[in-house]
């Protein structure tokens, strides 16, 4: 067994072990502990993952499991994602009983997100949607004596289970259809023609994955568990299973040729999911509903580099770009989101740049970045997503997301005015120093990654997708 | 040296965001800060060669920045991008020593303004169209935070409505330009190569979908009717400095966009399109003269007049990009579009901060409660009745040198629509004495006894301004050289 080609996975899995079994026999004060514990186990998966980097792509475990490019960058994006979330934690749960366990549940989301990136297997497609999903469920209500904490579970675990069985019913088709689950041999099977089977198993599994990308028609879930998880969760649950599943999406719609219409299929989810993210925030009082709604939107933006997979070299590298540009966006919205101790009214946001002026500015940078302006990473991550989906002849694509875009720019702006432009009524009060670590450091990754794309862009230009 | 001249006031604005002083120390850094730009631009302007045979852009400076596609930090400057770079930092210098009401929040003012002069001038001086995109937006997100946070009545509906408008439009461009940059092989957003290349000539529906793009994009910024509304709202909100440089020189980003991108790098394209251009811009003058003239609202009836001098602009551009017109025409009606843009920026520039005048001291932009001002406010009035005066074309006064240049070069080339456009004159003329008798002649309303006139700084700043207006009308042949080198070239002459 090639075990050392999943040493990233299993100090992640190895550490959410331990950090379980350690925060059962912990005292309750000394709960806090397992917040460094997680981030050391990240760090350790962040270095495995780092010397993946170097090898050649290639497929591993009987081919279930792919080290290609793109799995190693998007885990490397999901590690990061829940290296933040991890900062942003122990003071949010700091009076709560369960602060260990809950570190030891992000630690198998992670894990969850990570089994999705690099799945080349049916099978190993469903235990990676599962383990994401019932780890989802479980971060979403979090907060079990809150109503809205739970209310959001309670819809996050319905759609899920949905989704999830129509997942399990479209492999099962697949299975039957082509006698394998293995994505190579797939591929090489769904050349011989389409049944008409296919097209109807095919939807199915994307609907399955749509799932956990929160795209139209399973998207439902996101605001509700935006606004109702607790806000590190949150973060967490908008960004990592997300890059997951954008990557597995891809390596799915890649196996099937064209006499599949998969690109019309796609374009259509696209715009979909865009459009309705988009309506669904314009009108929101309420910010990390709003927050929730965006971030729907945006994965309507990532599935057009989907869209326009393997007809442009560059698809792959701007979706990845685009991938970590959110990541680090969103999260810095939700840090601030966590720092300002959950607030959600809209008003309540009112003059947060005369009370705290380095939030308001992280929270303009996060949201300009989300919009996509220059030289924000949002900006190099949304001009690589236009490029690429131009050069493919999809130019009607990239009007729809355009336009998009302008009207997103109204929600964002319905935010940041109060913010900037109205006095502040009372004191508003924050959670402490590691979360506010967190939110620096996004918003500095914010304003880095745009202005120094280029080293990362040209890592990215050589990722490959298998098989 | 171009570089310095974005960078020193960029770095300005961050410097000034961190420091903690006194309000009126950050008044004059930030216009010692900001008169770098101005002193280096002029001496550039010494420097520039405009002897036949020199090259297009000169005091060229390239760096990469993101060479896998074909992006970097390119400065240069033409005849063009040198007079209304130069212009534009002069009335950011004014803007900023222009007294201003910042509502205990000087240092953010001072900042944000810095900041916009850096990235406004980055879109004249840029030689690179991502550089040129990203300075356009951030433009955008300066002015949005200058008149949200400082502008008065509903400005924050208006500073949204502001950003939204013209992010549509710079979308636009954004798609346009990727249109436009993916043709070339290999990709590359220099200016001077696309210039030169030409990449869409004979490609006619791409060509076409290309130029729509540049079209609605520059079309919303400077602003043509119908693409025009976000602008009164903006202007009337907005602070009286503000307001200056929206005027002034954001909206001088359309038409100087659209002669440096569609029209030199799409010659042929341009050219096919050039008379419902024309047309459009005719329309742009009526609608703009006769709308302005029914405003009660001293600023709404400014800001229109913007919309009817930007279509003299737009007019001179297209009938300069005609094909078959006669060169010696076409480089007249260009050069003239130019002067306008220099002219209109220091004229609106100066009419603006007025109104800034008028708002602080009495909070009231209703023409009909005014009257008599002559009396108490001689300085006021003589700065107004000359900057009303070039405005409207007076001979011997920038706006004249300007528009007769402009109207020569169009009747050579459609007169019928010139001849139209010149009604426009007409009414302005209108617009602005009926205006000029209702602000200083007649009756002293009772309540405006205590009106003061302009203050020392204010005398200064305008007089600098109004200054340049008179030599330009006078004397333009220093302003006309620079400028007829880049135009000569522009219009396939020497």
């Amino acid at each position: 067994m090639p075990v050392g080609d999943v040493l990233p996975e299993l100090s992640v899995l190895i550490s959410a072990v331990t950090l379980l079994l350690a925060a059962s026999f912990m005292r309750e004060r000394d709960q806090w502990l397992a917040a460094p514990g997680a981030l050391i186990g990240l760090t350790v998966a962040f270095a495995f993952c780092v010397a993946q980097l170097g090898e050649a792509p290639k497929l591993t475990f009987s081919g279930v499991w792919a080290l290609d490019g793109a799995s190693i960058w998007a885990r490397l994006i999901i590690l990061v994602a829940a290296a933040l979330s991890v900062l942003l934690t122990p003071e949010w749960l700091r009076q709560d009983r369960r602060h260990g366990e809950y570190y030891a549940v992000l630690m198998l989301g992670t894990l969850g997100a990570m089994l999705l990136a690099g799945a080349t297997d049916l099978m190993q497609l469903i235990i990676a949607v599962l383990l994401s999903s019932v780890t989802g469920y479980t971060l979403a209500a979090y907060h079990r004596n809150w109503p809205l904490s739970a209310e959001a579970g309670m819809k996050y675990f319905l759609v899920g289970a949905l989704a999830n069985a129509l997942l399990v019913l479209g492999v099962t088709l697949m299975f039957g259809l082509f006698a394998t689950t293995d994505y190579g041999e797939l591929a090489s099977r769904t050349k011989d023609g389409a049944q008409s089977m296919t097209l109807v198993a095919f939807s199915l599994v994307i609907v399955g994955v749509a799932f956990k990308l929160a795209a139209v028609p399973a998207h439902t879930w996101m605001p509700d568990v935006a606004e109702g998880a607790p806000p590190p969760a949150a973060a967490f649950l908008t960004i990592a299973p997300k890059v997951g599943a954008a990557i597995a999406l891809a390596r799915f719609v890649d196996l099937f040729p064209q006499d599949i219409p998969w690109r019309t299929v796609v374009a259509t989810i696209a715009i979909a999911t865009m459009s309705v993210g988009n309506l669904g925030a314009l009108g929101q009082n309420d910010v990390r509903r709003m927050l929730g709604w965006s971030s729907v939107s945006q994965s309507g933006y990532a599935l057009m580099a989907i869209t326009v997979l393997g007809l442009d070299p560059y698809a792959l590298p701007a979706l990845l770009f685009f991938l970590a540009s959110y990541a680090v966006a969103n999260l810095a919205a939700f840090g601030v989101v966590t720092q300002l101790r959950g607030r959600t009214n809209l008003d309540d946001y009112r003059g947060l740049a005369i009370a705290h002026p380095l939030l308001a500015a992280a929270l303009i940078l996060s949201f300009l970045s989300l919009v996509g302006i220059p030289p924000l990473a949002g900006f190099v991550g949304k001009l690589a997503l236009f490029v690429t989906t131009i050069e493919s002849g999809y130019a009607w694509l990239a009007v729809v997301a355009l336009i998009n875009t302008v009207v997103s720019l109204v929600y964002y702006l319905r935010v940041l005015a109060p913010v900037y432009f109205a006095e502040p009524a009372r004191p508003m009060h924050t959670l402490g120093y590691s979360a506010a670590a967190a939110v620096v450091l996004c918003a500095f990754f914010t304003v880095t990654l745009g202005g120094l794309a280029e080293p990362f862009w040209r890592m990215l230009a050589e990722t490959t997708l298998l098989p | 040296m171009l570089t310095a001249t974005i960078l020193m006031p960029l770095l300005g604005a961050f410097a000034l965001a961190c420091t903690r002083l006194k309000e009126p120390t950050y008044r004059w850094l930030a216009c010692s800060v900001g008169s770098v730009p101005l002193v280096l631009l002029v001496a550039v302007w010494i420097g520039f060669d405009t002897s036949t045979g020199a090259s297009a852009f000169q005091y060229v400076v390239e760096y990469p920045w993101i060479p896998a596609l074909g992006i970097g930090w390119r400065m240069g400057v033409d005849g063009i991008a040198l007079t209304v770079a130069t212009m534009s930092a002069l009335l950011f210098v004014a803007a900023m020593a222009w007294p201003a009401d910042t509502r205990g929040r000087a240092r953010e003012y001072y900042a944000w303004f810095l900041f916009l002069e850096a990235v406004s001038l980055g879109v004249f001086l840029t030689l690179d169209l991502a550089l040129f995109y990203v300075f356009f937006d951030l433009s955008l997100v300066g002015l949005f935070f200058l008149i949200g946070r400082w502008g008065h009545g509903d400005a924050e509906r208006a500073a949204i409505k502001f950003f939204v408008y013209t992010f549509a439009g710079s979308l636009a461009i954004l798609l346009a330009i990727i249109g436009l940059v993916l043709v070339t092989d290999p990709l590359t957003f220099d200016m001077r190569t696309l210039i030169a290349d030409q990449p869409l000539a004979g490609m006619d529906l791409r060509a076409t979908l290309v130029l729509a793009g540049f079209i609605i994009g520059f079309g919303i910024k400077t602003p043509f009717v119908p693409l025009h509304t976000w602008l009164p709202p903006a202007h009337v909100n907005a602070p009286g400095p503000a307001s200056a440089v929206l005027a002034g020189v954001l909206l001088k980003m359309g038409t100087y966009g659209l002669i440096r991108i569609p029209y030199s790098m799409l010659g042929e394209t341009f050219g096919r399109y050039a008379f419902a251009l024309a047309v459009l811009a005719v329309i742009s003058i009526l609608w703009g003269a006769l709308v302005s003239m029914a405003q009660r609202d001293l600023k709404r009836r400014i800001a229109y007049t913007s919309v009817n001098h930007m279509g003299y602009v737009l007019l001179g551009i297209a009938a300069a990009a005609t094909i078959g017109g006669e060169q010696a025409a076409r480089q007249m009606a260009l050069t003239g579009a130019t002067v306008e843009m220099v002219a209109h920026g220091l004229i609106t520039g100066a009419l603006f901060l007025i109104c800034g005048a008028l708002w602080q001291r009495t909070g009231d932009y209703n023409l009909e409660h005014y009257g008599g001002l002559s009396q108490i406010a001689p300085n006021l009035t003589r700065f107004t009745i000359l900057a009303s005066f070039a405005s409207l074309g007076l001979p011997g006064l920038a706006g004249f040198v300007a528009e007769l240049q402009i109207f020569v070069g169009a009747f050579s080339v459609y007169p019928w629509l010139a001849a139209t456009a010149l009604l426009g004159i007409l009414i302005t003329a209108a617009l602005f004495l009926q205006m000029l008798q209702q602000l200083f002649f007649g009756a002293l309303p009772t309540d405006r006894g205590d009106f003061r006139d302009l203050a020392r700084v204010e005398i200064i700043t305008l007089a600098i301004l109004v200054l340049l207006i008179v030599i330009i009308g006078i004397y333009p042949n220093w302003l006309l050289t620079p400028i007829n080198s880049a135009t000569g070239l522009l219009t396939g002459g020497v």
